[in-house]
C-alpha cells in the first residue's frame, strides 16, 4: 500500500469492483494471506503491469485486480488485503471474508511464508472451512533455505487434500505451477474435509483454538527446522535498532541520511532540468506566435513557466526520496519505528501504528491517510488521519530545503539543510503527538485500544523492482499532478499580475488585502496568498511567491538560490519571515488531494472540515506566537 | 505469572488467556492459546511494548495486553 497513481485518485474510490473476463474461460482467482508473506510479490509477478484498483461494494477498502495468462488460460486475479484471520475485526478482514464467501472467485490462492508456516496455516484452515477450492502457495522458500527450514510439500498436500505449490516469487519460481494448480482444481474440485461440518454448540473461541492446534499438528508433521534461538541475525539487528542507547539516534540518523542523499542527489538533475525546460521557452513563444501577445505570454510565462519550475524542482527529489524510502520499507524497518515510538502514542491515547502512517505521509499525505487503514480502532484511525498533515510531504520538502539553504545554511550546505529538515520533522512529530493527545481528550475521547504489531523478518529489498515501481509510478503521478495544478495556477497568477484594475494589479489588491492578517503571523500578503493558491498542490507555493514578487509578473529563471535570496530579502524577508514560512508550510491545511482522500476514507464532511481547520489553527497560533515573541526580543 | 513479567531471553508456556474483546480473538488468531510456547525477545527503548516469539513470528504486545496472558516460566 503506498502512493501510486491509482490509490490516490478520486476515481479509485468510485470504481466498484468489476472483474472483467477477457474470455469466458477465464478463471477468477483471489489471493489471500497474512501480511508480509510476499503476497504482493506473487500478485505483481503474475500480473505484471496489468493491474487496477477498485472498491468492493459498499466498503472503502480498495482491491487490486490484475490479469495473468498461462499457456492455456487467462486468470483474473483479485488481491485481497493481508489479514491474520477472517474473524472480521477490521474492514479489511471483513472484505476478505465477504469476497471469499461471495463465491465470485473460482479459486483462492493462500500465500504462506514458509519460515512461519504454522501461523500462516491458521488463516489457510479458516479459509478451507469456507471453501474447498484452495491452492496453498508456500512462498519465500529461499528464506526458508537460509534458515535451514525444510518443508515436505508433498506430505502437506496429502494432509490438506489440496494442491500445494512451493514458490520463490521474488525469483519468479513456481508461478506457472501455481496457475496450473488452479486449473487442476477447477477441473477436479478436491473433496474438502475441513469444511464447516458440525457447528452445533461449539463457540467461536473453541473453533479458533481448535484451528490453532490443528495448524500446530500439521506443521509439526511437515516442517523440519533447527531449534529457535534468540540469537539469529534478525534478533541481533533488532537488539541494536530497538535498544535504549541506539534505537532513537539510529532512527534520527537514518531520516537525516535519506534527506541528505535526496538533497545532494537532486541538485544536479534539478539544474539540468531547469536549464532544459527554460531553454524551451523561446521556441514555445515562437510556436504560439499566431496567438495575441497577451494569450501567448500568459501561456508561456504563466502556465508553462510555473509548471517547468515545479517539475525541475520537485521531480528530482521525489525520484530519489521514494526509492530510498521504499527500500527502507521493503527491508522491514518501519515496524521497528512503530515499535520504538508506541509508548509515546499510547500516552496520547493513540496507536503506535500511527508512526507507520506518518512515515507514509512523508511521501505523500494522501497516501499516509490511505495507510491509516492499518489502524483497527476507528477512533485512533481518525486521530491518525487528522494529524497526518503535520508530516511534511514530498511537495513541501523542496520548499523547506530551499528556505533553510537560503537563510540558515550558509556555507555548510547540504549537511546543515538535512539536519534542519530533520529537525523540522521532529517538530512535526511533536506537534502530532500533542494534537493527538488533545484530540483524544476532547472530541475523540477514548482509551487506547489493544494492538498486536508484527516485526517481520528483514528481507533484502529487490532494488530493481523498487526503482521501477517508485520512479515510474510516482514520477508519472507527480508529472500528472504538476500539469493539472501548476499550469492553471501559473495562468491565474500571470493574469492577476498583469491585469490592472484602478491603477493596481489584481495581484497587489489581493496581497494588500491579506497583508495585515499575514503580518500578524510573521508572513506577508504574498506568502499567504501563495499558500491559499497552493491548495491543489504544495509544490507551487514557492514559485507563486517568487512570481508575485518579480515585477512585471514573470517568474525569472531562478535555479540559483543566491538570486532567489536576494529577491526575497528585497521584498522584506528576514530570518523571522523565513522561519514563519517554514512553520506555516509544516502546519497548514492539507492539500486538495489529501482532503479528498480524507473525505473518502472518513465518509464524513464534518471530519474533512476538521482536517482542514485543525492544522490551520495550529499553524496560525504557532506562527503568531513566534512572530510576536521575536518582535519583542529583537 | 504474567507474560509481561517475562525477562528478555526467557521462555514460558501459556496457561490461560484472560483478555476479552477483540484482543482476545486477535491473540488466538496469531496462535496464543493454552499450551503455546512463548519467548521474550526484547523491549522497546521506552520500555513498552515488548517483542515476543510466538510460533515462529515476532509479535509486539503492550504491557497491559501481555499482562492478561498467564504463563508458566520454563527453563
Amino acid at each position: 500500500m503506498g502512493l501510486t497513481m491509482q490509490s490516490s485518485t478520486k476515481d479509485a474510490l468510485l470504481n466498484t469492483l468489476c472483474i472483467e473476463k477477457k474470455e469466458e474461460s477465464d478463471l477468477v482467482v483471489a489471493l489471500a494471506g497474512n501480511p508480509n508473506v510476499g503476497k504482493s510479490t506473487v500478485f505483481n509477478a503474475l500480473t505484471g503491469m496489468h493491474q487496477h484498483t477498485g472498491n468492493w461494494t459498499g466498503k472503502t477498502v480498495s482491491l487490486a485486480t490484475g490479469y495473468a495468462k498461462s499457456e492455456t488460460r487467462g486468470f483474473c486475479l483479485v488481491d485481497l488485503p493481508g489479514c491474520y484471520s477472517l474473524a472480521a475485526h477490521s474492514q479489511e478482514e471483513e472484505v476478505a471474508r465477504d469476497f471469499i464467501l461471495s463465491g465470485r472467485a473460482d479459486a483462492v490462492i493462500v500465500v504462506c511464508d514458509s519460515t512461519c508456516l504454522e501461523r500462516n496455516l491458521i488463516l489457510a484452515l479458516q479459509i478451507l472451512r469456507l471453501t474447498g477450492n484452495v491452492v496453498l502457495c508456500v512462498n519465500l522458500l529461499d528464506e526458508a533455505k537460509k534458515k535451514q527450514i525444510e518443508i515436505d510439500l508433498e506430505k502437506l498436500e496429502t494432509i490438506l487434500g489440496i494442491p500445494v505449490v512451493g514458490t520463490e516469487a521474488r525469483r519468479g519460481k513456481g508461478l506457472s505451477a501455481l496457475l496450473d494448480a488452479v486449473q487442476k482444481i477447477k477441473a477436479a474440485p478436491p473433496t474438502n474435509q475441513w469444511k464447516l461440518a458440525q457447528n452445533g454448540g461449539t463457540s467461536e473461541d473453541d473453533i479458533a483454538k481448535e484451528i490453532v492446534l490443528t495448524a500446530e499438528k500439521i506443521s509439526r508433521e511437515v516442517k523440519k527446522a533447527p531449534l529457535e534461538s534468540a540469537w539469529t541475525r534478525d534478533r541481533k539487528v533488532d537488539r541494536i535498532l530497538t535498544s535504549k542507547t541506539f534505537g532513537f539516534p539510529i532512527m534520527f540518523l537514518l531520516v537525516m541520511g535519506i534527506f541528505w542523499l535526496t538533497i545532494v542527489g537532486a541538485n544536479y538533475p534539478s539544474q539540468l532540468l531547469s536549464k532544459l525546460l527554460f531553454s524551451l521557452e523561446e521556441p514555445l513563444l515562437q510556436f504560439l506566435d499566431f496567438l495575441p501577445p497577451f494569450a501567448n505570454e500568459m501561456l508561456v510565462y504563466g502556465a508553462y513557466r510555473v509548471t517547468a519550475w515545479v517539475v525541475s524542482v520537485m521531480l528530482p527529489p521525489m525520484a530519489i526520496f521514494f526509492p530510498l524510502f521504499t527500500i527502507l520499507e521493503d527491508l522491514g524497518y518501519l515496524p521497528r519505528v512503530a515499535f520504538n515510538l508506541d509508548k509515546c502514542f499510547k500516552k496520547c491515547r493513540a496507536c503506535g501504528k500511527q508512526a507507520l502512517t506518518m512515515c507514509m505521509g512523508f511521501g505523500c499525505n494522501a497516501a499516509g491517510v490511505v495507510g491509516c487503514r492499518i489502524i483497527d480502532s476507528p477512533r485512533e484511525r481518525l486521530i491518525a488521519i487528522l494529524t497526518n498533515t503535520f508530516v511534511p510531504c514530498n511537495g513541501r520538502f523542496p520548499t523547506l530545503v530551499a528556505v533553510i539553504t537560503m537563510f540558515f545554511a550558509g556555507g555548510a550546505g547540504a549537511l546543515i539543510s538535512a539536519a534542519g529538515l530533520a529537525g523540522f520533522i521532529v517538530l512535526g512529530v511533536l506537534v502530532t503527538l500533542l494534537v493527538s493527545y488533545l484530540l483524544s481528550r476532547t472530541v475523540l475521547k477514548g482509551v487506547p485500544s489493544s494492538f498486536t504489531l508484527e516485526l517481520p523478518p528483514y528481507r533484502r529489498p529487490q532494488i530493481g523492482s523498487v526503482i521501477v515501481r517508485s520512479v515510474f509510478d510516482r514520477t508519472i503521478f507527480v508529472l500528472g499532478r504538476a500539469l493539472v495544478s501548476a499550469a492553471p495556477a501559473g495562468l491565474l497568477i500571470w493574469i492577476f499580475a498583469n491585469v490592472n484594475v484602478g491603477g493596481a494589479t489584481l495581484l497587489s489588491i489581493c496581497t494588500n488585502f491579506l497583508d495585515p492578517f499575514a503580518s500578524l503571523l510573521g508572513l506577508d500578503g504574498v506568502i499567504l496568498m501563495a499558500f491559499i493558491l497552493g491548495l491543489p498542490a504544495n509544490e507551487i507555493v514557492l514559485p507563486i511567491i517568487v512570481m508575485a514578487y518579480v515585477s512585471g509578473g514573470r517568474l525569472t529563471e531562478i535555479s540559483d538560490l543566491v538570486h532567489l535570496r536576494t529577491l526575497l530579502v528585497a521584498n522584506g524577508w528576514t530570518w523571522v519571515t523565513a522561519t514563519c514560512t517554514m512553520l506555516f508550510s509544516l502546519l497548514h491545511w492539507p492539500c486538495a488531494t489529501t482532503l479528498l482522500t480524507i473525505r473518502k476514507e472518513t465518509g464524513s464532511m464534518r471530519w474533512t472540515v476538521a482536517a482542514f481547520l485543525i492544522p490551520t489553527i495550529v499553524g496560525c497560533v504557532v506562527c503568531f506566537l513566534f512572530a510576536t515573541i521575536s518582535k519583542l526580543f529583537i | 505469572m504474567q507474560l509481561s513479567a517475562l525477562a528478555i531471553g526467557e521462555r514460558g508456556r501459556v496457561k490461560s488467556v484472560n483478555a476479552d474483546g477483540s484482543i482476545r480473538r486477535r491473540l488466538f488468531d496469531i496462535g496464543v492459546i493454552e499450551g503455546t510456547e512463548v519467548m521474550c525477545l526484547g523491549r522497546s527503548p521506552l520500555g513498552d511494548p515488548a517483542a515476543y516469539l510466538i510460533r515462529g513470528a515476532v509479535i509486539a504486545l503492550r504491557e497491559e495486553d501481555a499482562g492478561t496472558i498467564l504463563i508458566e516460566r520454563e527453563g
